[in-house]
Formats: C-alpha cells, structure tokens, sequence
C-alpha cells in the first residue's frame, strides 16, 4: 500500500482547472448558461464544469484506488477542490482586474454563475463545496462495483438528457405532466426526482433482468429466437409508423429535427457500404447527394426557362427514378478512373470530385441550368392524387421508407457474394483478385450503390425543402456522415442510425449554442477514439479486433525465425 | 502436355527491366521449381501469370491459348490460382470464410463443402480453429490456410510463391510434405517459386534457375541437384 497520491491528484486537478478556465472564458459557460437544466439548481453552464470536473476526479480516482479504496474519494475530492479554487480565484479577480478589456466574455454574469448566484464569499464557498462534491462523488463511483455504478451512471445521463431535450418533450407531454415535470427552460425539481427514479428503476432492471433475459433468448435455438426477433422488429416497426399520428400537431418539431437525422441515415446508409463494407474511403460523397437533390431540383421547377424549353416540368413521381439514375451513372462515371488508386489516392481524388461538382452549381456559367448561387426553388412536393406533403410528418414517412430501402439493401448485400467479396478487397485487394474477384467492377458497385442511396436522399431533401441553395453541400456534410459511421461503428447498420442521431439529431436539438456546436462535436470525437474506437454500435467482428485479441496483420516474417529458409 | 507455357517473357517496372526475356513450361502433373536470389524475378513472374503485370514482348500459353488477353479473375476461373508471398491472410475474417473465399469462382455448394473437409484433412490444425481470426494464426498456420484457401478453387495449377518463407524448419518440412502428396494423390500442376533450392529440389521434378531476370539453367531436379554451379550459389556447398 503506498501513499496518498497528492501530487497527482493537484496535477489532474490543475487540468480540470484550466479546463474550466477555459469553458469560462471563451464564454461556453456564459452560453450554455441561457439553458437551466434544474430550475433554480443547476444551468447547462454549470453543468458543464461539472462534467469536466467529474471526468477528471474519476480518472485521478481510478489511479488513487490501486493505494487504499478510501483514496479515490479523497483523490476525487482533491481535484474538485483545485479546480473549484482555480475558478473562484477567476471569479473573485475579474472584477477588480477589469478583466473585461481582455476576456470579452469575463462579464459579471460570468460571476453569478460560477459564484451559484451569491456573492462574496458565500459564493466561494458554495463553489468549492459543489466542486468537492462532484470530484469526491467521482471518486465514489469508482468505489462501487460495476453492476450499481452503471444503472446510476446511466440513470443521470438519461435524465440530464431528458433536462436537455426539454423543447421536444415539454411539448409531447400531456399538459399537466409537462407542467410537473419541466419549466420554461429546464426540469423542475419534481421532474428530476422523477426522472431519476424512473430510469434507476428501469437501468437497474436492465442490469439484472434485461440482461438475463437477452442470455436467455440468445441460448435458444436460431428456429425459436426468429420468431421472437421478428416480433421485436414488427414492434419498433409499429412504433415508428404509429408515432406522428399519436403526437400529431404537437410533434411538428420532433419530425423537423427526425426528418434531417433521416436523410443523413440514408446517406450513411449509402457511404457505410463504400467505406464500411468494401473499405473505400470517399471524401467526396455529397457530390451525388447533390446530383440527386439538383436533379430532382431541374427536372421539377417551374423556373429555369431553358430547361424548360427543352424538357417538359415533371412531377415528384417523375423525377425520382432519374434522379437516382443520375447519381448511380454519376458514381459509375466517377468510378471507372479513381477505382483503380487506392487508399490515399482514392480519399484525395473523391474530395476533389465534391468540390467540383459544388463549384459547378455555384457557377454564373451553368446558372440558366442550374440556377446558379441563388439555387432553385419551386421543387415539386410528393403527391398522391390530391393529397401532397407539406408537414415534416408527411416527409417523415417517405425518409422512413427510404430508410427501411436502404436498410433492406444492406442487410441483403452484406451478406450476398457481392458482399464477401467487398470484405475480401476490403482486407486485401491483392488477395482478393488472386480468389478470383474482379475487383473493378466489385469497387464499382459498391461506389454505385453509396451514390444510388445518396441521390435518394437528395432527391428527398430537395422535395422537403422545395427551395435549394447550393451551399448546402459542402464538404463538412461528406465528413459529418463519415465521422457518424465512425462514430456509430463503422460497417455496423444499428451503428449508422446511433450515429446519426448523436452527430446530427442532438446539435441540431442545441442549435442555441451553434457557436460551440464544432468544438463539442470535435472533442466528442477524439474522445470517441480514445475510449471506444470500435464505435457506439459496432458490429460484432471488429470489436474482437480492437479489443481482445491482438491481430497480427504483419505477413512479414521476424528476422531470425527462419533458420532454414534462405 | 505442357500445361503452361511462357515464351520469351519481358516485363519492366517503369524504367526498369525485371524480367529480360523468360521462357519456361510446366508439364502437367509436374512440380517444377523456380529457384533464384532476392530480387531474381521470381515474384514478376508469376504475378504476370496471373495477369496482375503486363508484359512488354513475350507470350503466356495456359493449354494453348494466350492468357495476355484476360483480366486477372478469368485467368483464376480457368483454374490458375496464385498463392502469394508471405502467407497473405484475410486477417480479419476467421478461418472458415477465408476458405469460403478460396471458393468465390464456384457455385457447387456440396463441392465446396466437401472440399473444404479435403483441406481440412490435409490440415487438421486449420479444423480445429475455423472459427478463429485468421490475423490470429501462428505463422505455419497462416501459409496452410493460404495454400487450403487456393485449394478450395480446385485449381489446375498452382503458382506458390516461396511458401517456406519465414518458417521454422519442422513447418517447412511439413508444409513442403503437403505439397508433394498433393502432387501426387491428387496430380495437382504445381510452379513452386523458391529461394530454399535445397528443399524445392527434393520435391520438384524439373527446375529453372532464374538470375537477374533471365533463366540461367534448366533440367530435371537431380540434375541441378549436382551441378556445381547450382550447389555452390544455392545448396551452400
Ligand atoms: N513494384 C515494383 N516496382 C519497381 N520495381 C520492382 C517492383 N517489384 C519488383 N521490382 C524489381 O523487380 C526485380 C524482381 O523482383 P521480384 O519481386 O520479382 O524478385 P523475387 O525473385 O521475387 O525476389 P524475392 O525472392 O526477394 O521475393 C527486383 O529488382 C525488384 O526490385
Ligand atoms: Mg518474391
């Protein structure tokens, strides 16, 4: 047993301190502050310290236990205490320094909110004791064995979540229970109680039960489990069919945000079979998405009168097979030079191709075609008779076809010949062709297909947003549904659908904090690297891979092993 | 017969000439070896057998018709399958679909798995882990399951290129083993690329000797097995 680890928990508390500086003074807490997640309690802001520091105490906890169980809750609270010292320091110096002139966003708003709305040394106090508390409650969990710690873990994380996605469910909640459970801006006390409860019950339940029961199911033979899996499916099936008409008018807001993580679905859906299954790394995917929402956009407008004079205005109905013709010729045109670089080369060429088509929609010259950088508008909506989509609800069901499209694509081809033979090139194209594969045209199908599902969920968001500017499809969509196959796992279906929603449903949710959104997001990723690589839901292989057993993909011989071969 | 034939070939990186004009033939039923130093050629050559190369002057001859004109998965349908250096596994898929992928030009299901069971027995080690990564394999390991993963194509000839590389003398041994039964149980068409002359001589009939892009000798297995020349540059001694 040695002793307590002083010097590293001051260290690791002068992280979370300049952590929090940080947070504080490029006016991230200030922003988040606009947001109460427990009224009169805790804002966004807060909460954010919080976190940082929680995150903090754990690791320097996870280190002081390995001495005596007590020190990791001494650990935690010792980086909490630095931490909350640096910070009221901050606090108690802005004014008197006149801070302001050089940290615009070192206000006396700032202050309250770090101080916890008291003043002086009352808000010192409070300070420190809520940053002791948190980094010591840190501490504590480490000390408590997994099958507690992970229902409590999750219970907070849910129902902060909860806090967080006020606007969506405030407004779904029948009126008397939102009125119970939320404010204007956050949770009341109640609804975090409540909240609390309700998931420690239900994460409790699926730590001992929940997971019994999956054993359970998965232990039975292939012949009975099926019958059970297709249950499940018809369930959520039913669930997500049944969903706009249980909330109705109340649910306009929820589909505006489900309907923008549904075409990024079906776009990942696209890319996660060129990237996750046949291992080419396209940079320049929104080029096709493009080509199907201007495809559709052209063929559909009343405007641009020398298209006009050259082919007739068409319907939705009309355009979308062109439209997804013209992505799949555009992806097989695309295909035929770049497939035959590799890797590196493949990555570049792609990216190129993206800003080339993005240049050309901007472009004066093309503008009579194209309708230049003010875009087109007037796209026709979907129509059935006399019925045609206008709320996000209607869109809603075409994006959930399209997904279930997409879906049905995957499943059938990942495990199809086709299928193999992408994860044959996808581990080694050399290899591959010495089985036989023909590997330009299995490229060329794989870049086919990705761009098809692509140009479909264009075609759909030019219908939705009837009107189109060019700017929407710049680089930064090729690497925001990239990063959510990542981030979901890549080459994992359940994974693309996570991913999505975490990269794009949850910032879209937080568009207040628009100006922060980049930077969460890019410490969300490194963080996702360094603690779950293989992704939120990976597929079950590449688990194995990144976790338990170290692969040797090396075929090259160590030297000295091989006595008798030269 | 000669099953393969390869006349006068020239092939060139670039600038550079690898193969200066090569002209060999593989009987069927054979085991001939193709012995040479690093960088002697060995490796062009079969991979421009394959068709993964191509050539500047010369011919290849699979039966009588010219290969020059097929890409490289219709030369493997026609049963020329390429076993390439330094046991290049599918890491991460397990044993079992690495032969499953061994069969990709076939659709016979009951072929391919009573195949896979032939493999199988000629490797039973390859059986007892079919359903582990084959990333996860020992060295000897991974070149069975290569040479299995050719098998499973019911080639007409194999092209192996130095199978005995980086292995520990018993498995060379074993391997090489493998190799002849096959030739002789099952009359497989084998063109063994080698550095290790003194093994491949043992079990091949005839034999080249390749140097710096041109074959230098030829004959049958105990011929070149007492040159001295041959036993000097390559048999040590
Ligand atoms: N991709 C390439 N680009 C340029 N030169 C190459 C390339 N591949 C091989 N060479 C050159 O061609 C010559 C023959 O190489 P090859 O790989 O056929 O030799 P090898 O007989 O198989 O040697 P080893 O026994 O070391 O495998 C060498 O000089 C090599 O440097
Ligand atoms: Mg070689």
């Amino acid at each position: 047993m040695g002793g307590f680890p002083l010097r590293q928990s001051i260290r690791y508390g002068l992280l979370a301190g300049v952590a929090v500086l940080h947070m504080s003074l490029v006016g991230m807490v200030e922003a988040f502050s606009r947001r109460e997640i427990v009224k009169d309690t805790i804002s966004m802001g807060q909460l954010l310290l919080i976190l940082a520091i929680l995150v903090l105490a754990y690791v320097a906890a996870r280190r002081a236990v390995e001495q005596h169980p007590l020190y990791a809750v001494f650990s935690g609270a010792l980086v909490g205490l630095v931490a909350g010292a640096l910070l009221a320091v901050l606090a108690l110096l802005i004014k008197p320094l006149g801070m302001r002139e050089v940290f615009a966003n070192a206000s006396p708003r700032l202050v309250k909110i770090l101080l916890f709305d008291e003043e002086g040394v009352a808000g010192v106090a409070r300070l420190l004791a809520v940053m002791t508390a948190s980094g010591a409650l840190a501490g504590l969990l480490e000390l408590l064995p997994p099958r507690v710690r992970r229902p409590l873990v999750y219970a907070l994380l849910a129902t902060l979540t909860l806090g967080l996605l006020r606007d969506i469910f405030a407004v779904v909640l029948p009126r008397k229970v939102s009125r119970f459970l939320y404010t204007s801006s956050g949770l009341t006390q109640a609804g975090l109680l409540t909240f609390l409860a309700m998931w420690g019950v239900v994460f409790t339940f699926w730590e001992t039960l929940g997971v019994r029961l999956q054993r359970e199911v998965r232990s039975l033979p292939p012949a009975q489990q099926r019958p059970l899996q297709w249950t499940s499916y018809a369930l959520v099936a039913a669930l997500l069919v049944g969903m706009p008409f249980i909330l109705g008018e109340r649910g306009s807001y929820i589909f505006e945000v489900l309907d923008i993580v549904g075409i990024y679905i079906i776009m990942g859906l696209g890319l996660n079979i060129v990237v996750g299954f046949a291992g080419l790394l396209d940079l320049g995917y929104v080029a096709f998405f493009a080509i199907g929402a201007y495809t559709m956009a052209v063929l559909t407008t009343p405007e641009l009168q020398v298209v006009r004079a050259v082919i007739p205005q068409m319907t939705f109905w009309e355009a979308l097979p062109l439209a997804l013709l013209a992505s799949l010729l555009s992806g097989i045109i695309l295909g035929i030079p770049v497939l035959k670089t590799r890797g590196d080369y493949l990555a570049i060429i792609t990216l190129g191709f993206g800003e080339i088509i993005r240049l050309l929609v901007l472009s004066d010259f093309l503008k009579p075609y194209l309708g230049g950088a003010q875009g087109v508008t007037g796209i026709a909506r979907p129509t059935f008779g006399d019925w045609y989509a206008k709320d996000p609800q209607d869109y809603y069901f075409f994006i959930l076809i399209a997904i279930a499209i997409g879906f049905f694509i995957s499943v059938r081809l990942k495990d199809s010949r086709l299928g193999r033979a992408w994860k044959a090139i996808r581990e080694d194209e050399d290899v591959a062709i010495a089985m036989g594969i023909d590997h330009v045209a299995t490229k060329l199908t794989a870049f086919a297909t990705g761009a098809t599902l692509a140009g479909l969920s264009g075609a759909i968001f030019a219908a939705k947003l009837n009107s189109m500017a060019p700017h929407s499809f710049n680089l930064l969509i090729s690497i925001n549904v990239l990063c959510l196959l990542i981030v979901g796992g890549m080459g994992s279906l359940p994974g693309v659908v996570v991913g999505a929603f975490a990269l794009v449903g949850l910032p879209e949710l937080l568009r207040e904090f628009a100006e922060y959104r980049l930077l969460v997001y890019g410490a969300a990723l490194v963080a996702m690297m360094l603690l779950k690589p293989e992704g939120l839901w990976p597929e079950t292989l590449h688990v194995r891979e990144l976790r338990a057993e170290p692969v040797k993909v090396s075929p090259v011989p160590a030297a000295g092993e091989a006595p008798g071969s030269k | 017969m000669n099953l393969l034939e390869v006349r006068n070939l020239r092939v060139a990186y670039g600038a550079i000439e690898a193969l200066k004009g090569i002209s060999l033939e593989v009987r069927e039923g054979e085991i001939l070896t193709l012995i040479g130093g690093n960088g002697a050629g060995k490796t062009t050559t079969l991979r421009t057998i394959s068709g993964l190369l191509k050539p500047v002057a010369g011919d290849i001859l699979f039966q009588g018709d010219s290969l020059l004109k097929y890409r490289p998965h219709e030369i493997v349908q026609k049963g020329i399958i390429h076993v390439p250096e330094g046991r290049r596994v599918f890491a991460r898929m397990t044993v079992q679909e690495n032969l499953e992928m061994g069969a990709y030009v076939r659709s016979d299901k009951d072929g391919i798995a009573e195949d896979m069971e032939k493999v199988f027995t000629l490797f039973p080690r390859l059986k007892e882990r079919r359903n582990q990564l084959a990333g996860t394999l020992s060295g000897g390991e991974q070149q069975m399951l290569a040479i299995g993963r050719a098998l499973m194509s019911r080639p007409r000839v194999l092209l192996m290129d130095e199978p005995s590389m980086g292995l520990a003398p018993v498995l060379v041994e074993e391997i090489f083993d493998t190799i002849r039964e096959l030739n002789q149980k099952q009359g497989l068409t084998i063109l063994l690329v080698e550095q290790n002359a003194h093994m491949a001589l043992q079990i091949a009939h005839r034999g080249y000797v390749i140097e710096t892009g041109r074959i230098r000798l030829h004959g049958t297995a105990k011929e070149l097995s007492t040159n001295p020349e041959v036993q000097k540059a390559y048999l040590g001694g």
